[in-house]
Formats: structure tokens, sequence, C-alpha cells
């Protein structure tokens, strides 16, 4: 007999090598070429604001929960790192560092640590951050520097319009979009990267690797990003099939604004996402949905975090009302 | 594609570290602690005492009632005791404490039975025969096995579903038990087949025991009445209700038995014990077990006497590895951690397993990150996060309306459970109250 006692618990004894932290960490990878693309595109201006974004969340959660909660610390969890990563994608690279600051403040200590901490967030919180700047700085919050000028500089002054800032703008100004169309970026640079926009949300095919490692990773499933991408598409479709010089096609939604950083990396964050598959389709339809609406005739050119933020606040709902249909519980079984 | 149950499932890593090690006879102990409660039901009465002089296979305690068992002694011997010991479930529980006669050449024959398959019995004798011998479901649940055939009238069925899935890890006795007895689980099922007046049998085998499926397939060739079939590896497979539903497709109702579908479930332990009983006139007074682990030296398989201690069977595999920490009743994802290794096996040991400090210990509870992994594994269909919440509240007739009771307890939530959460704890802690109010209603 071993000298140390005999452990009693009760089943299972066995465990998965599945932990949050290494789920955390799998965000993190899938992050990496998108945050790659924006330094090639933005230059040091991405960096520092990533850097300052990750730095302050992290250290808003230790001073918070060490001096004002006096809980424990849980800085090595990874979810404070995320939400630094996240919160830095959806701002212009060339945001003032006290702002930046400001949104991880927000992001760290109202809309996560105030709920609870982590698990106990309705809203994802550097979603949060990333409204309550917008909200509260429209005019910097839209300063995108455009990219090739600011290359390896830091980035103040040269400004552009986004893909969908464009859009809204012409269309406003009673242009057709064959007009507009001379000024967007093409497909190619959308997919790329070349493109006005939040530091993260460039390349499509940088977030599309990051969401296939997702995937393939298990950390996500394909319910939220397909419908949500798939009710998008349906919908800017129809409305671009009825007329095609008032409506941008499906592919420059899908491809340009916050539509796939928010489908792989916002909308499926584990904790403020349903926890059933039907749950997640039913909310994917409607961040598609409001997403769209916001685009096409709202104020705003871009609707995808507000669309997330709106569904965020339904998830209870949707966890109450769609079950997992439960075993047995309807007979539908025939004697052969 | 290999059938399976649709929704949830784990496949945890499968670690059958002993399907290659034949079945082997342990030395027979020298004294054996026979528990009066080795089944679901009422325990059994004693009907010996101290003192008495007892024979192999004699009745030493007497089935208390319908859903209850006999039970025999499992040597020649002298009782010395009747006493309360630990068992597996962690509480002192009656045994009656047996001396081997070692003098007695009975206890250390070895026999060896010609296989016999003409089945002389009417259906009724053999239902009486399993009843009066003992025998139980031996996949685990311990279901005393004449409750399962005792059919209404009325009642109709039309297929037997064997149950050679062994789904949990490590445990190989089912796997060897069904290469080495093919034939006689064969005609263990024809038995049944009888006793039950149905004909048709399906045996059941995951296809991580390929060797086990061309074996049926080979003994079963010329009997169009019995099929194989292979599964897809998934945990619970092994579970009644998953079983009927990979292999049938039919769909036991909530809080109800395969039998509501027309079906019977055996496990092919359980159909030997009855080949057994039938044709050799033996009562259910042994039965495999797996000893094993990562750091087991000798890891196999073993033929052991009800009541044998497991520090017999650990002594017999080279003794408890250095670091020890913990030691498993079972397999790693249902089995009971065990006090100390004087406890008997009984009737449901299917295997004994032994972790080392690395396994033994859980990792730390951190906060749900709503993940919904448990929903996403749960064979039930339930959700096990929203269950753990009400029970840790005490919201009890919450849980209840939530299906907590239909929860098999198989451990998938915990075991896939990110933030380490004590999911399946909560469920049983919350499942006995709901049992406790609902008893209290009525």
């Amino acid at each position: 007999m071993s000298t140390q006692p005999i452990i009693i618990s009760a089943s299972p004894h066995v465990h998965s090598d599945r932990t949050s932290k290494k789920i955390m960490y799998d965000v993190v990878i899938a992050l990496i070429p998108a945050f790659l693309v924006s330094l090639y595109v933005f230059g040091i201006g991405a960096f520092i604001v990533t850097a300052v974004a990750v730095a302050s969340c992290i250290l808003f959660e230790y001073l918070i929960q060490k001096y004002l909660l006096k809980t424990a610390v849980t800085i090595g969890d990874g979810s404070a790192l995320i939400t630094g990563i996240l919160l830095a994608f959806n701002l212009p690279s060339g945001l003032p560092i006290w702002m930046v600051i400001v949104g991880s403040l927000v992001a760290i200590g109202v809309a996560k640590l105030s709920f609870g901490g982590l698990g106990f967030n309705i809203f994802n919180p550097a979603l949060i951050g990333r409204v309550f700047l917008l909200v509260s700085f429209p005019v910097q919050m839209t300063m995108w520097p455009t990219a090739v000028e600011n290359n390896l500089t830091i980035a103040d002054g040269v400004t552009g319009a986004t893909t969908l800032g464009m859009i809204k703008e012409g269309l406003m100004f009673g242009e057709t979009m064959t007009e507009i169309g001379t000024r967007l970026p093409s497909t190619i640079d959308l997919l790329l990267g070349i493109s006005g926009g939040s530091l993260g949300e460039m390349s499509a095919i940088a977030l599309l690797i990051g969401g296939v490692y997702l995937l393939v990773r298990k950390v996500i499933s394909w319910h939220i990003p397909l419908t949500m991408l798939v009710t998008m598409a349906v919908m800017t479709g129809i409305f671009w099939l009825i007329n095609p010089e008032q409506y941008a096609s499906p592919l420059i939604h899908i491809l340009s604004g916050g539509a796939l950083l928010g489908a792989f990396f916002m909308a499926t964050d584990l904790v403020t996402s349903p926890m059933t598959k039907k749950g997640m389709v039913i909310f994917a339809i409607g961040i598609g949905v409001i997403t769209v609406v916001i685009r096409l005739f709202g104020a705003y050119p871009e609707g995808v975090s507000f669309a997330i933020i709106i569904m965020n606040a339904f998830v209870p709902l949707i966890n109450t009302y769609f079950k997992p249909r439960r075993f047995g519980a309807k007979i539908k079984s025939k004697i052969v | 594609m290999l059938k399976t149950f649709p929704i949830g499932g784990i496949h945890p890593p499968e670690n059958k570290l002993t399907s290659s090690k034949s079945i082997k006879r342990l030395p027979v102990p020298k004294v054996v602690n026979v528990p009066i409660s080795q089944h679901i039901g009422i325990p059994a009465e004693i009907v010996v005492s101290v003192k008495d002089k007892v024979e192999i296979g004699q009745v030493i305690a007497k089935s208390g009632g319908f859903v209850s068992s006999n039970i025999h002694s499992p040597v020649a011997g002298t009782i010395t005791k009747l006493d309360k010991i630990i068992d597996t479930s962690g509480y002192k529980k009656q045994c009656i404490v047996i001396r081997t006669d070692v003098k007695n050449e009975a206890n250390f024959e070895e026999i060896e039975y010609p296989l016999k398959k003409e089945i002389e019995l009417t259906p009724k004798e053999i239902v009486q025969r399993i009843h009066d011998y003992g025998i139980v479901g031996l996949g685990g649940a311990t279901f005393p096995s004449h409750v399962k055939l005792n059919v209404r009238e009325g009642v109709k069925l039309d297929c037997l579903i064997v149950n050679g899935v062994e789904c949990e890890p490590y445990l190989t006795a089912d796997h060897r038990l069904m290469l080495e007895k093919s034939e006689e689980i064969v005609v263990g099922i024809q038995i049944l087949m009888k006793a039950l007046q149905i004909d048709k049998a399906i045996i059941g085998i995951e296809n991580n025991k390929k060797d086990a499926i061309d074996a049926f397939k080979k003994v079963t060739k010329n009997l169009d009445k019995i099929q194989v079939a292979a599964l897809q590896v998934k945990y619970p497979q092994g579970g009644e209700k998953q079983l009927v539903r990979a292999i049938l497709n039919r769909e036991v109702p909530k809080n109800g038995l395969p039998l509501d579908v027309g079906v019977v479930v055996n496990n092919v332990g359980t159909i030997f014990a009855i080949y057994e009983a039938i044709q050799h006139n033996k009562p259910l007074i042994e039965r495999v077990v797996t000893v094993t682990g990562k750091k087991v030296e000798n890891a196999s398989n073993f033929w052991v006497k009800i009541g044998t201690p497991i520090k017999d069977l650990i002594t017999e595999v080279g003794g408890l590895p250095e670091g020890t920490r913990k030691i498993v009743n079972g397999g790693p994802m249902m089995g009971k951690a065990i006090k100390n290794t004087d406890v008997p096996v009984t009737k449901g040991t299917s295997g004994i397993l032994v972790v080392s400090e690395d396994e033994a210990s859980r990792g730390e509870p951190e906060n749900c990150i709503r993940c919904g992994e448990c929903v996403f594994v749960c064979p039930m269909g339930l959700e096990p996060h929203l269950l753990m919440n009400l029970s840790e509240k005490g919201l009890f007739e919450r849980a209840s309306n939530e299906d907590i009771m239909t929860c098999i307890e198989c451990g998938s939530c915990s075991y896939v459970c990110p933030s380490n959460r004590p999911l399946l704890d909560f469920i049983r802690f919350g499942k006995n109250i709901v049992k406790k109010l609902e008893t209290s209603k009525n």
C-alpha cells in the first residue's frame, strides 16, 4: 500500500484533456493570422493599439479583482487576453491610446467583472467596450487610417472610409452602386485586407484561416458562423437582386466590415452565445437579420457589433425555449 | 457507416490494455465475504448460520422478494461469521464470511464443461432456474435477470439484444469472454430466445473488438435468427437505451424500458452465466474480472469467485504499483472508488482499475464558461449545467421538470467539462432529493 491516502471520489475517474485555458489559447492562436495582416497593413499603429488593449484589459482585471472585489485573480485563464485582442481588433489603428484604455476599462470592469466575471457576463465584453467608444467618440472611432500610406508609420492624419462607409455615403448622395463601385476595393483586396476598417477585420482570408482553425479544434461549431453568414448573404442577396444599383452585392457584405470577424470570433464567444445547437441557429439568424437591417436602413454603415450585443441579450431566453430534444420524449419508434 | 446512437456521446481513450490476455483462474481465496445485497432490489435473506458447513453452489441467502436474487456459496467451507463489511458502496453491508475448506478437493477442481447445445428445459423452467441460480445482470447494473424475463401477458417482444459493447475504457472482461466462449454465448442466446419465445437476436459489439465480431459471425453463420451488429466506438453505447437506439433505431420512451419497444437487452456475461446455469446446473458463483491500470505489472482478466477480497486480485497482478492513489471497482467512467482492498468482488464487479497519482485527482473547478459541451455530449438530451445549477440552489422541482431523473449517470458531462465542474456529483445529489420528494408525495 502506498503511504499516501487513497482518494475516494465519485465517477467519472477520467477527464478529457480539454481545459478552459486551452480553449482560450486556441482562440488566441486563431487570431494570429488576422493580427499579422493588421501589422502589415497598418504598421506600428496596429501593434500599439493591440498591445495597449491587451495590457490594460489584463491590468484592469488584476486590479479590480485584487483591490476592489478582493476575489481570486483569474488573469491566467486567458479570457482577459482575448477580450483585449478582440477589442483592439474592433478599433481603428489610429485611435488615441487613452481611448483604448477607457474601452478596456469598460470591457473588463463594466461588461465582465460587474456581472460576476468569466462565465457570468451577458454581453460580449470586447463589443461593449467598442460600442461604448463608438457612441462616446464617434469621430475618432470612424477615422480609419488608409492602408498603404501608413504602413510602418504611426497612423495619424491620412484617413479614409471603410468599404461599407463609402457605400452608405455614396447612396446617401444619390449615387448608384456602379458609380460607387469604381471607388471600392476589389474583391481580391477585401480578401487580402487592403482596405480601410477596424484593425482586425481587414483580411477575409486571415479571418477564415483562424475560423477554420477554431472549427478544426472544435472550439466553435459551424452553427453560428455559417448560419449568420448565410442569413446575411440571403437577405442582402434578395435586395441586391431587386435593385443592384441601390444595394451592394452579398459578396461585398460578407467580405467587408466586421461580418467575418463577428461570425467567427465575436458571435461565437462561448459565454454569451446559446448552449444548444438549435439555440445557436436562432441566435445567428437574429444577428444576420439585425446586421443587414442596420447596414441597409440604419444610420450606421456597419451593424455587426450592435446585432451581436442585441442578440446576446436574448441568449437566456433562447436557452430557455430552445432545449435539446430529450431522449425518449417523443416516441417515434416503430416496431419493425 | 457503422451504427451508433445519434445524440451525445464521447470517445475517451480506450486503454484496453488487457484485451489480448486470456482469462486465467484466480487461486481459490482462503476466505470469501459474500454480501447479501449484490443486486438491485431487496437484499437476500440469510439461510445459514455460523459454523454451518456449506458446499459449492449451496444457497446461503434466499431471494427476499420478486426483485431480488438467491446467493450461493462460491466455495466449500465453513461459515465463520455473519458480519458487516464495507462493500463497493462504501457502506458497511451484511456479509456471509466463509472460510474455504482447503482439504475439500471440490474447491480446486477446474471443471471445463463440454459445449452442450440441446436445450431441454421449457421456457417456464428456464426462467425459474435463472431465478433459482441467482443470475443478475453482469454488465454492472446487477438487475435480477428473471425479472426481465417475466414478461407480462400481452407485451409483444420481437428482439433480444445482446450487449457485447463494453464501452467503458480499460475493461476487457466481456471482450475476452466473447472470444473464449462465443459458442456457449450463442447457446445462451438461444436459451433466452426460447424463454422469451422470440426469434430474432442481435449481438451488438463495438468495432474496436473486430476479433469478437468475427468470432460471432463465424459461430452464427448458419443461424439466420442471430445477427451480429458492428457498432461505432462511442461511450455510453452499452447503456440499454443507447444500444437499442443504435441497433434497431427504436427510442425507449422517457421513464420507459426496452420492453416498451419490444426488446429485451442482456449482457454477454449474463448470457454466459445463463448458459452455465441451464446447461450445466451451475449457479452464479464466479465471474470474469479485468484487473488493470497503466502501471499495473501483470494486468489481466480472471475468473474470480464472488466474495474474493480485491487484495487477492491485486496480489495476483503484482501488487499495487508505486504511487497508487485510487482503486476503482468497475471502469473509469461509472466505477466506484473503493475505500480499501478488503472490499469483496460481487456479481457486479466487471473490473478493478488501479489509478496512479497523476490521474487520481480532479482538476480544480472553475467558472462555467457556458460552452455547452455538456449539453452536446449528454446521451439523454439533458442540460447538465442547468441540472447542476438547479440542484446546487435547491430548486428540485424545476430540476425534476427538466428531466433530471432520466439521467443515466454516464459521466460524459463531467468528463468533457473544460472547467472541471462537478456536474454529475450535483446531478446525483439532485436525483436523490427528487426521488425522496416523489416517494413522500405518493
